[in-house]
Order: structure tokens, then C-alpha cells, then sequence
């Protein structure tokens, strides 16, 4: 049990797939204006990034590597998180339309995520041979992607009210402001090698 | 007779920007002397090389963005985020360490947020954590404390300087020493080391940190009594930090945690409770929320010292609270008067 709380913890905190690996950081810039698009599009990464994880770890395990054809890994990948995308999108356009309103482009842009494919892919390299195992990988990583997200998000809020130079205001600021975010979170390496 | 119907908050005291700041700085005046009685004239000379490198920095922004400069160099906000960092930085490092720090502080972490109160990090931070990325080695060489061993005595200013300007010293071929938080780190785990170890045994905790905590302590007292700060903050840090380090110290495991005393008055503790963590800029802003808000940093300072790979963690946990404070006090607001609920969550933004 306590392997798989710093499974979640390292994904998390340590090895947060945005502010420590670069990954997703267009979602990141792109639906951080607003708190509550914010928190819709963690919601759907949430569930796509630990869908298409899972998936993708049944994919590699029961169909490619008893063909043997591991070369196809990245293509099947991208098949798998089409679809998780497209069944996303169905779901929320009849369940939440405003919500589906409000995320407009970026909600088929989770299949461009590059968190998305990146956690499938890392799931292989990292050798990872548990379904819970992949689970936990693809959740947590999405749990630090929202995270990250949402306290993005509340603080450009904060920041958009702020007297910002001309040359710096919208996009390079959030950039910045990025940049200092992952200088904080550096603090957690070495917290948990795995 | 006229009625001036004015907005809150109401104070009774007359006061601006610039006294505030004043009083901290006069708070930080023992942490300072006793930094210099251990650590040699080092911390004062980082303090000036600072304090004139934010205001320059300072000043060439205003002229840029054409404000008054007069009127912003004089509320000391640069003069504190100054001395705070420089009290961070080793009183060994060289010169263009402080420089460094001092004016990616000014420049990047608070006149690209539009100058004093806009700023969502705290600057002296910000500077502090770009240079121990940046360069490790200088921010983790310590000096070691006067009298730690009997042979052992504080530079003079001459060779204080020798060492911030030139980087070395004549006649000596070596000098450092490592704080006891760093030796707690190397050593953690062997008794037998830890219990002959002179920087680890000072009266309650590592030799020569001990004091210059009690004298940050005692300059926040003075904060709190002057009204600049509210305990909020402080409390729930130092408490988070107690009974984190009570747990693991008594009930875990007392060879590799450290005990209660060493971690309060340790590294940057105290200074970080009183003077950093406080900052009303950066820090949550209702009663509940500024709770939160440092007992995160506690657990967080406790974590990182504990687990992570950094001796101290006062910088970090500082700023991972900044980030999260926006989100706390949207969580935290209070309830207005008049109405029953407060306004929170998602659902009442419009």
C-alpha cells in the first residue's frame, strides 16, 4: 500500500507532469484566464488522462506485445485517446452543455495534449506491469495537473486586476508566473525517487 | 457639518507603507547582531551591497514606467525584501551572489507584477530560490559559528570583505562549516555521530543558530505587539512544525527525525514565520485563510527538511503557500455583514 501513496505523491507533487516535466502546457496557458473553466477542464483531463492511461496499458499489454508489434505504440496510443476524447465529449455535451459550451475548442484538444500521450507513453518506458500500477500513474498525473491548473488559474485572476507593464500583460506574464511556479515546486525533488 | 462617508478599513492609527516597513526593519535589528557576533561582518556587508542594488533596480523601473521615484523609493519596500534575502544568503557568498538575487527580486518577481501589492511571490524568496538552483554550492557553504570549537572565531571586516570581494582569504586555505540542519541531514540515522557533533549541541539546539532564531523571535514578538503583523500566521506555522516534529521524533523514529527544539530553532524558522511568511502582500488574507495558509508552510518546511532534497525549506514552502494563496482565499472568504452565507465556491461567481 505505501508504494502506491508515493506513486501518487511523486506524480503529484514531485514529478508534476506541467510544472516538472513540461508537459500539457498548452491546456495550462490556454483555460487558465477563468477559475471555473479551470476547474471544468481538470475535471475532463481528470478523467480522460486516467481513461486513456488505463487504456492504453491494456492496449500495449494484451494486444501489442503478443503481435509484437511494440513499434505501433505510438499510433495506437493516439487511437486510444481519440476515442477517450470523442466518448468524453459525447458524455458531456448531454449531461453538461454549459460546461461543454464554456470548454468549447480545448475539450477535443485533450487528444492533443501532450500530457495525454506523454503519461501513455512514459507508462511503457517506465516499464510499469500492474493495472493498478498504470491507474495510479495516469490519476495522479492528472490529480497534479489539475492542481496545478486550478491555482494557476486563481492567480491570474488576481493578476489581471494588477498594474502589469504594457509589454508583459496577458500571455508573457502567465508565463512568467509559470516559470516561478516550477522554481517553487523544484523544492520536492529528491522527495521520492521513483 | 459635513459627514465624510469613507470605506473600510477604518484605522485609528495614522500610518503609511513606509512606517510599516520601518518597524520591520527595526525588528530584524537583534537577527542581525547576533548573525554578525557568529557569522563575522559578512551578513552586514550583504545587507548594504542588497539594500543599494534594490534601490537602484528599484529606481531604474519607476524611471522606466515613469512614476514618481521619490515617492515609491520611499515607502522601503526594496529596503525590506532586500534585507530579507540578504539575511538568507551565506555571509560567505560572493558579492555578485547578492547582486543576482537581489535585483532578479526587484525586477522580475515584483515590478513585472506592477511594483509593491501586486506582486503574487514573495521577491526576497524568489531571489533566494534562484540562487540556490542556480548555484548551490555558494548558498549551502556556511561559515562555521564563533566558538563552535575552541579555535574557532568570527571573521574580522577585513576579512570579511577579503572573502565577499575576492573569494578567498589570505592565510587561510579553507573556510566553512555546515549549518546544523545540513549535519542533521548528513549524519541522520548514526547516533554515534550525532551525539559528539559540537554544531549540533548548542544550550537547546545547533550551536549559534539557536540564538539567532531567538533573536528573530523576539523581533516578530515585537511585530505582533506593534500591530504590523497578527499572530495568525506565525502560530500556525510554528505549530504545524511542533507537532510534526513532536510526532516523529517521540513516536517514530528519534535518531532520524530531529527533536521538537531543533526544528523550531533551526535555519530559517523563525525568520521565516515572523518576517517572511507574514508578508500581507503574498499571504491569504482572512483570519481562517491566513491559518491555512502557515500551517501549509509548516508542513511543508517539516516535509521537505524531513524527506526532500534541500537542508532547509523555509524558501521553498514560502512560495508553494504564495501560489496556493489565491485559491485559499477564495475558499476562506468571510461572511459579509448582512448576509447569512459566505460567498464561496463555484457556484455564486457570475
Amino acid at each position: 500500500m505505501p508504494e502506491f501513496l508515493l506513486v501518487l505523491i511523486s506524480t503529484i507533487l514531485v514529478n508534476n507532469f506541467v510544472l516538472v516535466q513540461f508537459l500539457g502546457l498548452c491546456p495550462f496557458m490556454g483555460v487558465s484566464n477563468k477559475l471555473e473553466t479551470a476547474m471544468g477542464m481538470s475535471l475532463a483531463t481528470t478523467f480522460v488522462l486516467t481513461l486513456s492511461s488505463v487504456l492504453s496499458y491494456l492496449t500495449y499489454t494484451y494486444i501489442l506485445l503478443p503481435l509484437d508489434v511494440e513499434y505501433l505504440k505510438t499510433i495506437s496510443f493516439i487511437l486510444v485517446i481519440a476515442v477517450t476524447v470523442q466518448f468524453t465529449e459525447m458524455v458531456m455535451r448531454k449531461t453538461s452543455p454549459l460546461l461543454y459550451r464554456v470548454l468549447g475548442i480545448f475539450l477535443p484538444l485533450i487528444t492533443t495534449n501532450c500530457a495525454v500521450l506523454g503519461v501513455a507513453l512514459l507508462t511503457v518506458k517506465k516499464g510499469i506491469d500492474s493495472f493498478l500500477y498504470a491507474f495510479l500513474y495516469g490519476f495522479g498525473g492528472a490529480l497534479g495537473f489539475s492542481l496545478v491548473l486550478v491555482l494557476f488559474a486563481a492567480m491570474r485572476e488576481r493578476i489581471l486586476v494588477s498594474d502589469v507593464p504594457t509589454p508583459f500583460k496577458g500571455a508573457s506574464i502567465g508565463m512568467i508566473t509559470a516559470g516561478l511556479m516550477s522554481l517553487a515546486f523544484m523544492g520536492f525533488s529528491g522527495l521520492i525517487k521513483i | 457639518m459635513a459627514l465624510l462617508n469613507v470605506t473600510s478599513p477604518h484605522l485609528h492609527k495614522p500610518g503609511n507603507t513606509g512606517a510599516f516597513m520601518r518597524q520591520v526593519i527595526y525588528a530584524t535589528v537583534p537577527g542581525i547582531a547576533v548573525l554578525t557576533h557568529f557569522f563575522g561582518w559578512g551578513t552586514l556587508i550583504n545587507t548594504v551591497l542588497a539594500v543599494l542594488t534594490a534601490l537602484a533596480c528599484e529606481a531604474a523601473i519607476l524611471k522606466i514606467r515613469q512614476k514618481p521615484i521619490a515617492f515609491y523609493l520611499n515607502d522601503y519596500s526594496a529596503v525590506v525584501t532586500a534585507l530579507l534575502l540578504a539575511l538568507a544568503i551565506p555571509p560567505s557568498s560572493p558579492w555578485w551572489l547578492t547582486v543576482v538575487g537581489t535585483s532578479f527580486a526587484i525586477v522580475v518577481a515584483k515590478h513585472l507584477y506592477g511594483g509593491l501589492g501586486m506582486n503574487p511571490f514573495n521577491p526576497a524568496m524568489i531571489g533566494y530560490v534562484l540562487l540556490l538552483i542556480s548555484f548551490p554550492k555558494e548558498m549551502t557553504t556556511w561559515l562555521p559559528a564563533s566558538g563552535v570549537t575552541a579555535s574557532t572565531e568570527a571573521l574580522n571586516l577585513l576579512q570579511s570583505l577579503q572573502l565577499v570581494f575576492t573569494g578567498q582569504i589570505s592565510g587561510v586555505d579553507a573556510f566553512s562549516g555546515a549549518t546544523p540542519l545540513d549535519t542533521f541531514r548528513t549524519y541522520a540515522g548514526q547516533p554515534e555521530v550525532l551525539d559528539t557533533n559540537a554544531v549540533l549541541h548548542g544550550l537547546m539546539a545547533g550551536y549559534g543558530w539557536e540564538w539567532v532564531n531567538v533573536a528573530f523571535l523576539l523581533g516578530g514578538i515585537y511585530l505582533i505587539w506593534r500591530r504590523i503583523i497578527t499572530w495568525h500566521i506565525p502560530v500556525a506555522m510554528l505549530a504545524a512544525i511542533f507537532f510534526l516534529s513532536g510526532f516523529f521524533n517521540t513516536a517514530v523514529d528519534a535518531d532520524n527525525y530531529g527533536s521538537i527544539l531543533f526544528h523550531l530553532l533551526s535555519g530559517g524558522t523563525m525568520l521565516g514565520a515572523f518576517f517572511i511568511a507574514t508578508d500581507p502582500v503574498t499571504a491569504a488574507t482572512s483570519a481562517k485563510g491566513k491559518l491555512v495558509y502557515g500551517a501549509g508552510i509548516g508542513i511543508l518546511v517539516y516535509v521537505i527538511r524531513s524527506w526532500g532534497g534541500y537542508p532547509d525549506a523555509v524558501a521553498f514552502s514560502v512560495l508553494l503557500m504564495n501560489l496556493a494563496a489565491p485559491t485559499i482565499d477564495y475558499y476562506t472568504q468571510p461572511r459579509t455583514y448582512g448576509h447569512s452565507k459566505p460567498n464561496k465556491g463555484l457556484a455564486k461567481r457570475s
